[in-house]
């Protein structure tokens, strides 16, 4: 057995080359190029197809500079007023839900967690479909108050995120036992409260007209039909926060890997983190949800696909699953919009569709990897 | 230094440990002995701070713990449970670099991963340090987690070690390598407090001995002065005989009757 160095190991060698952390920064190389390829081509595609050397050219010149590239004044209007909002939001939209997912799998963790385990997809659900069936009374209550012109459009987004707010308050506090959170009942709170908001919100649609119903579905869909400059810049400052500050959250959710005791024993403070993982999850996907509907899927696979790639360490996983997050849903709705034109799939189809089978593939692989 | 005064813990009214007095000096390795139920990792918990005393407080450094900032108590004590789940599939590695995480910021240094090279050495685990936790044996699983709590207190002066039952599911070797490297860090100015089963390891290893029975400190002093028959006798209710090692001249203790069941 070899001694003890006396003083500070300045001169030991590290062990072997560290593999894993060259493909996380690698990795992220990657997905970075790859996601701006993705945004120059998606703004591209559609109806009046854009080739990628006049996107540049409206984009630097919206930037106020001159280029070679050259493009005509209908593009620019295509470009500008309806397909980059798009891209932009599903790019902003993506990367929430896969950091969010990635947070919470780690926050759990639990490679099966997601962020509708804390009620917020429920709850924001709920309050979605409670106002569009009580559409009429909701809207005559809004017109009343003063300076509410044109606020109509914002009081069904206002009330998910408003929802998605409540249900995670309600389940983080009703699994607060003497001061601490433990996240084993936080799962169990979550699931009973997901089955109690689902009931509320089954009756809600069994009270709806027919005219309502399809305004339920649809909204149970996902659409990122609804963007445009003024729904990002809503949308935005929610984002910002969760966006800047989660992958900040790395280092504790890898140390929060070995048990809460533990990381308190590294000086981890614990119950500071949790809130601050909750809080920011429940901003960023209730503000998404709110504006874009449920998205299912992405969340859950986007971090599973990335830990196969580099292993589990939160300092990579977080900014990749942010950066896979947008990649994954930029490009699906770019099909979304292009597979049926004119018309459209919803996108909640499309990353469930897509989705599904991938995961499945690859509990099929690990499966026969063990065996 | 740690020292705990007339420390109690209580849930409601079970009283698990009473107005327990120690002091635990760098340099030298305290062992915790009693029976099943004794109070010894509720001790261990109190110490690492896991756990609020009822009464009486234990004080680091001249400090009461609970006035401690986290992050610097980090550096300067590490504490190493029995429970060993890993969520994630890390790396050895990874694992042990997790013991670093209280010194650097961003990324870590040169100096911390030579730290994690360092402290496998001496687990003798360098070898796997690719490999995934998960696939590791149990009582690898135990040295990995050893590695990590060591490369935590890596250069702290008079730093702490905390080892709730250290040895289990370890083989006889590396029970022994195990305890070697602990009398290594007292020698290097640690203070380690172990909570071990085994008495003859006990005394091997041991500078000090506290005896716990039934939540109180019933001895504590050098091993000679706790491992007696009488001691054992009321710890345990184990009848021993006490005997010299030939080589090291440290007591060896045999149970002398087989037991009734």
């Amino acid at each position: 057995m070899p001694a003890i160095a006396e003083k500070a190991p300045a001169t030991l060698t590290p062990a072997a080359p560290r593999t894993r952390e060259r493909r996380g920064r690698a990795l992220l190389v990657v997905l970075a190029v790859l996601l701006v390829v993705a945004v120059l081509v998606g703004t591209g595609a559609g109806a009046l197809h854009v080739p990628i050397a006049s996107v540049l050219g409206v984009l630097l010149h919206k930037l106020g500079l001159t280029s070679g590239w050259a493009f005509e004044p209908q593009q620019e209007a295509v470009v500008w007023a309806i397909r980059l909002p798009r891209v932009v939001l599903a790019v902003l939209v993506g990367a929430a839900l896969g950091l969010a997912g990635a947070a919470m799998q780690g926050l759990f963790r639990n490679p099966l967690a997601d962020p509708s385990l804390l009620g917020i997809s429920a709850g924001a659900s709920l309050a979605a479909v409670a106002v569009i069936v009580l559409e009429e009374r909701v809207l005559k209550l809004v017109s009343a108050l003063p300076g509410s012109a044109g606020a109509s459009a914002y009081v069904l987004p206002l009330a998910a995120f408003a929802g998605a707010c409540a249900t995670t308050l309600f389940v983080y506090r009703v699994s607060r036992r003497g001061g601490r959170v433990l996240v084993s009942t936080m799962l169990l709170v979550g699931i009973a409260t997901n089955g109690l908001a689902g009931a509320i919100t089954g009756l809600f649609t069994y009270a709806a007209t027919d005219a309502q119903l399809r305004s339920i579905t649809f909204w149970g869909l996902g659409s990122l039909g609804g963007a445009s400059w003024p729904t990002i810049a809503t949308l935005l400052p929610f984002l910002v926060l969760p966006l800047l500050w989660l992958p900040r959250l790395g280092k504790s959710l890898n140390m929060l890997a070995l048990g809460e005791e533990q990381a308190a024993h590294l000086g981890l403070p614990v119950a500071r983190i949790k809130w601050q993982v909750i809080g920011l999850t429940t901003l960023a996907v209730g503000a998404s949800v709110a504006m874009v509907g449920t998205i299912g899927f992405l969340g859950f696979l986007v971090p599973h696909v990335l830990r196969l790639l580099v292993g589990p360490d939160h300092r990579f996983i977080l900014p990749a699953s942010a950066l896979g997050g947008a990649l994954v849903l930029l490009l699906a709705d770019t099909l979304a919009r292009t597979a049926v034109a004119p018309a459209e799939l919803p996108i909640g189809i499309l990353t469930a569709l897509l989705g599904a089978p991938v995961f499945l593939w690859i509990v099929m692989k690990k499966a026969t990897k063990i065996a | 230094m740690i020292q705990l005064n007339a420390l109690s813990y209580h849930i409601g009214p079970k009283s698990l440990l009473q107005n327990v007095f120690l002091s635990a000096r760098p340099g030298e390795v305290l062992a915790i002995i009693g029976a099943n139920g004794a109070g010894k990792s509720t001790l261990l918990k109190l110490l690492s701070g896991d756990l609020k005393p009822s009464a009486g407080e234990v004080i680091f450094e001249g400090k009461n713990l609970a006035q401690w900032p986290a992050a610097a108590l980090a550096r300067r004590r590490a504490v190493l449970t029995q429970q060993h789940t890993l969520a994630l599939a890390f790396e050895v590695r990874e694992l042990v670099l997790l013991g670093r995480y209280p010194h650097f910021g961003g990324q870590p240094t040169a100096h911390d991963h030579a730290v994690v090279a360092a402290a496998l050495d001496l687990v003798g685990l360098r070898h796997l340090a690719g490999r995934e936790y998960p696939t590791l044996s149990g009582g690898e699983q135990q040295r990995a987690q050893l590695a990590r709590v060591l490369a935590q207190v890596w250069e702290a002066e008079k730093g702490f070690l905390l080892l709730d039952e250290p040895l289990t599911g370890l083989d006889l070797r590396h029970q022994h390598q195990t305890l070697a490297v602990a009398r290594q860090l007292a020698r290097r100015g640690f203070g380690v407090i172990a909570v071990l089963h085994d008495l003859n390891l006990a005394a091997q290893y041991a500078d000090q001995v506290l005896l716990l029975h039934q939540g109180r400190a019933v001895a504590s002093g050098p091993p000679a002065e706790v491992l007696t028959p009488d001691y054992i006798h009321l710890g345990f209710g184990v009848e021993v005989e006490l005997l010299t090692h030939p080589s090291l001249g440290c007591p060896l203790i045999v149970p002398t009757v087989s037991m009734p069941f």
